[in-house]
């Protein structure tokens, strides 16, 4: 059983600065994106400590790409400013920044090894170290027998490993995942998230966009919620889910009493459960007037709200259903 | 608490891929993949269809021609007359040269030929008679069309005072000294250069230019445009892919030239091929320099045509609308050719500047100022100029590229093509 945080934590990019106290690997403020008169992106403001796993979470749509494209300077803000380590142009500094795209692409006669080595080269790092390291890269993963295979002869896992590889090979410092998860089995997706961790570990900034929200969970430090093209929410995913208070499941053997007044007003019931907000006086006044009353509790559970919790609570309920929607038509193909 | 700064890499982590650099990768892997594809093959096999069937067709045309262009004359008088008037041709052809008098044909009726309608004979549908004589020598009648008769009555006039001896041509006897000063020559002869330079540059631009049309399809349609326009300015993916098509074409064009060349040594003098090429009138800068000048030349109006065919075909999305931007384009390359033959024969100093000053005709221009004028310094000046502008139209083409097809990721904006966009401007503008 968990118990709920009672002092919340600072919330927003001040949180996660507050909390990892680290310099920047992206910054931006107040960016705007208006495609043909309709506004695509409207004043996203985020802030990513360098070494951060942190994830842009919201539905198709939403603004998630866009931004990302803006962030690395493939399209430019109609307003704001963004900086990746603290420069404005962020091809500048394309040797730090490896970037996978959400529409995955290679070129089908290209061999894998050739493949990783030329997507290197894009990042300035010399072709003969491209295919030596690709080598290695491709070993580790497995992959070492399709390394002189051409791209159109693989599995599709297997063209998407090898694109990761590509977008590592520079050893950058920024990478930067556009729905990584997105068109991989389990496995792959465990697969990916060791990957992701790993990069973490070694000091590399991991950026992914995702309307997955289980993944921002397990991965992210920190999270920035996109609907609509704004951003709501950018901070740590903990000051997210404490947002909103823990959930109370309780149990009785007695359905009805005087006990029921001692509950709060939007407890609801569901079958043999009671679900209500954690009270701000605490469970210890409650749980006293239970026993008073002779509820007969069977079961009592604090639960800490998910991100998922916070996101509902955050975007809103159409936000989320869109999100739900958007996975389970990625299950379905 | 400390505030998060952003920080700023050092110095070396900062060194990035200068633009050159950057279209080099781009242009090194588009080159090889090109080069070692199957499809090249193809490619440098393509002008060899056309050439074959051009010298086919020319062999046979120009044997056409020859018959064709013989003035006919038919001639339907009396056996007696007929002497006398083929002795008359024969003593003018002697004295004229071969082929530069009408051709006659000779309707002897000692020889068994039967009087024919002189109307007939010009109305034979296989055109074989200009004009008809008819008559006697006394009392001589042509008949032909108007066109005709303007140009032959003199000499059927001449023939016929000499068959009848009216005029007793004394030739004298006349000294000749072969000069080989001649402006109007040299100018004639440096304008015939120019003309099939420009012509040359015209056939290979047309050949050559229109795969960039579609170069950046392929991009899109493997989804790798975003991995380049995330790593390299899109300034650089538009250079390097035009350097790469650049080096195609070169390569083709060297294999194409080349491989005429070793024919025409192994297989010798054919049609006059040889004689043809040696007997060109030298350009004003000589040989080596003007080929060399072609080369630039050649490549400058390949960047300059093929940075606006990046750009348009860069905001198409399939192959269908390249197919369907490819007429325009094509009507765009024959005004410019048109406009700079025009200028070359007109002689007229301001279009001739006008068509050096317009960015896509001035390789063009220049070409044909190398092949008539011998001064070296406007066409360094030129390629300057012509630099800058290449410079602009990429800029131009990558911006637009940026601002209109980079838009969204997996949703529709992107995937839009240019008739849905238009469509959708259409519908919005009414």
């Amino acid at each position: 059983m968990e118990m709920s945080v009672s002092d919340h934590a600072p919330t927003g990019n001040a949180a996660i600065a507050e909390v990892s106290d680290v310099p920047l690997a992206i910054e931006a403020r107040g960016l705007v994106k208006r495609f043909d008169g309709t506004l695509a992106v409207d004043g996203v403001d985020i802030s990513v400590p360098q070494g951060a796993i942190y994830g842009i979470l919201g539905p198709n749509g939403a603004g998630k790409t866009t931004t990302l494209r803006m962030l690395l300077g493939i399209i430019d803000p109609d307003e704001g400013v963004r900086r990746v380590f603290g420069h404005d142009k962020p091809h500048d500094i394309g040797r730090l920044i490896g970037y996978l795209p959400e529409e995955r692409g290679l070129y089908p006669s290209m061999k894998a090894i050739e493949a990783i080595a030329f997507m290197g080269a894009l990042r300035g790092l010399p072709l003969a170290v491209g295919r030596e390291r690709g080598r290695a890269l491709l070993e580790r993963h497995d992959l070492g027998h399709a390394a002189e295979r051409q791209i159109r002869q693989l599995s599709k896992g297997m063209a998407q490993t090898v694109q990761l590889l590509g977008t590592l090979v520079h050893e950058p410092r920024l990478v930067v995942l556009d729905e990584p998860f997105s068109g991989l089995d389990a496995i792959n997706q465990g697969k990916l998230e060791r990957m992701i961790r790993e990069l973490a570990d070694n000091g590399v900034t991991v950026i992914f966009s995702t309307h997955v929200i289980h993944h921002a969970e397990r991965l992210c430090e920190g999270v920035a919620i996109i609907a609509g093209g704004k951003v709501p929410y950018a901070g740590s995913v903990e000051a997210a889910r404490d947002r909103i208070p823990a959930q109370v499941r309780l149990e009785t053997r007695q359905r009805e009493g005087a006990w029921t007044a001692a509950l709060p007003d939007n407890a609801r019931r569901e079958g043999d459960f009671f679900y209500f907000p954690l009270p701000e006086s605490g469970i210890e006044p409650l749980l006293k007037q239970l026993i008073d009353g002779e509820a007969g509790i069977q079961s009592l559970s604090i639960e800490r709200a998910g991100l998922h919790d916070a996101f509902v609570s955050i975007a809103g309920e159409a936000a989320a259903l869109a999100m739900e929607e958007d996975e389970a038509k990625e299950a379905g193909q | 608490m400390s505030s998060a700064v952003t920080s700023p890499v050092t110095s070396d982590q900062n060194s990035r891929l200068s633009l050159l650099q950057a279209a080099m990768v781009v242009a090194r892997r588009d080159f090889v993949a090109i080069l070692f594809s199957r499809s090249f093959l193809f490619f440098l096999l393509g002008p060899i269809f056309p050439l074959v069937l051009g010298l086919m067709s020319g062999g046979l045309g120009a044997a056409a021609a020859e018959q064709a262009n013989q003035a006919r004359i038919a001639l339907q008088m009396p056996s007696q007359d007929m002497v006398a008037i083929r002795a008359a041709h024969q003593r003018i052809e002697d004295e004229l040269g071969p082929g530069r008098i009408p051709h006659f044909y000779w309707f002897d009726r000692a020889d068994g030929h039967k009087e024919l309608d002189p109307q007939e004979m010009l109305g034979d549908p296989s055109g074989r008679y200009g004009a008809v004589l008819t008559g006697t020598l006394e009392s001589p009648t042509l008949i032909a069309p108007p066109e005709q008769m303007g140009a032959w009555r003199g000499f059927v006039a001449m023939h016929l005072a000499i068959a009848q001896g009216q005029q007793e041509i004394a030739y004298p006897a006349l000294e000749t000294e072969i000069s080989d000063v001649s402006g109007t020559k040299t100018k004639n002869q440096r304008q015939d250069t120019a003309q099939l330079s420009m012509t040359l540059l015209f056939l290979l631009m047309m050949l050559l230019a229109g795969m960039v049309l579609s170069n950046l399809v392929e991009e899109k349609a493997n989804k790798i445009i975003e991995i380049l326009a995330a790593a390299l300015p899109m300034d650089a993916v538009f250079l390097g892919k035009l350097f790469a098509m650049l080096a195609v074409s070169l390569v083709g064009i060297s294999v194409w030239f080349g491989g005429i060349a070793a024919f025409i040594a192994i297989a010798g003098d054919v049609g006059d091929v040889q004689a043809t090429l040696i007997g060109m009138p030298t350009p004003a800068i000589g040989w080596p320099l003007f080929i060399l000048m072609f080369v630039v030349n050649f490549s400058m109006g390949y960047l300059l045509i093929g940075s606006i065919f990046l750009a348009i075909g860069a905001l198409a999305s399939t192959v269908r609308e390249v197919q369907t931007l490819s007429m325009p384009v094509t009507m765009l390359q024959l005004f410019i050719f048109f406009f700079c033959m025009f200028t070359l024969f007109s002689g007229t100093a301001w279009l001739e500047v006008a068509a050096i000053l317009f960015p896509l005709s001035s390789p063009f221009a220049m070409t044909a100022r190398a092949a008539m004028y011998p001064e070296l310094w406007p066409l360094f000046v030129a390629v300057g100029y012509q630099t800058l502008w290449v410079l602009i139209f990429i800029r131009t083409g990558s911006t637009l590229f940026r601002k209109r097809v980079m838009k969204s990721g997996g949703g529709g904006a992107t995937k839009a093509g240019l008739s849905q966009r238009f469509k959708a401007r259409f519908a919005k503008a009414s």
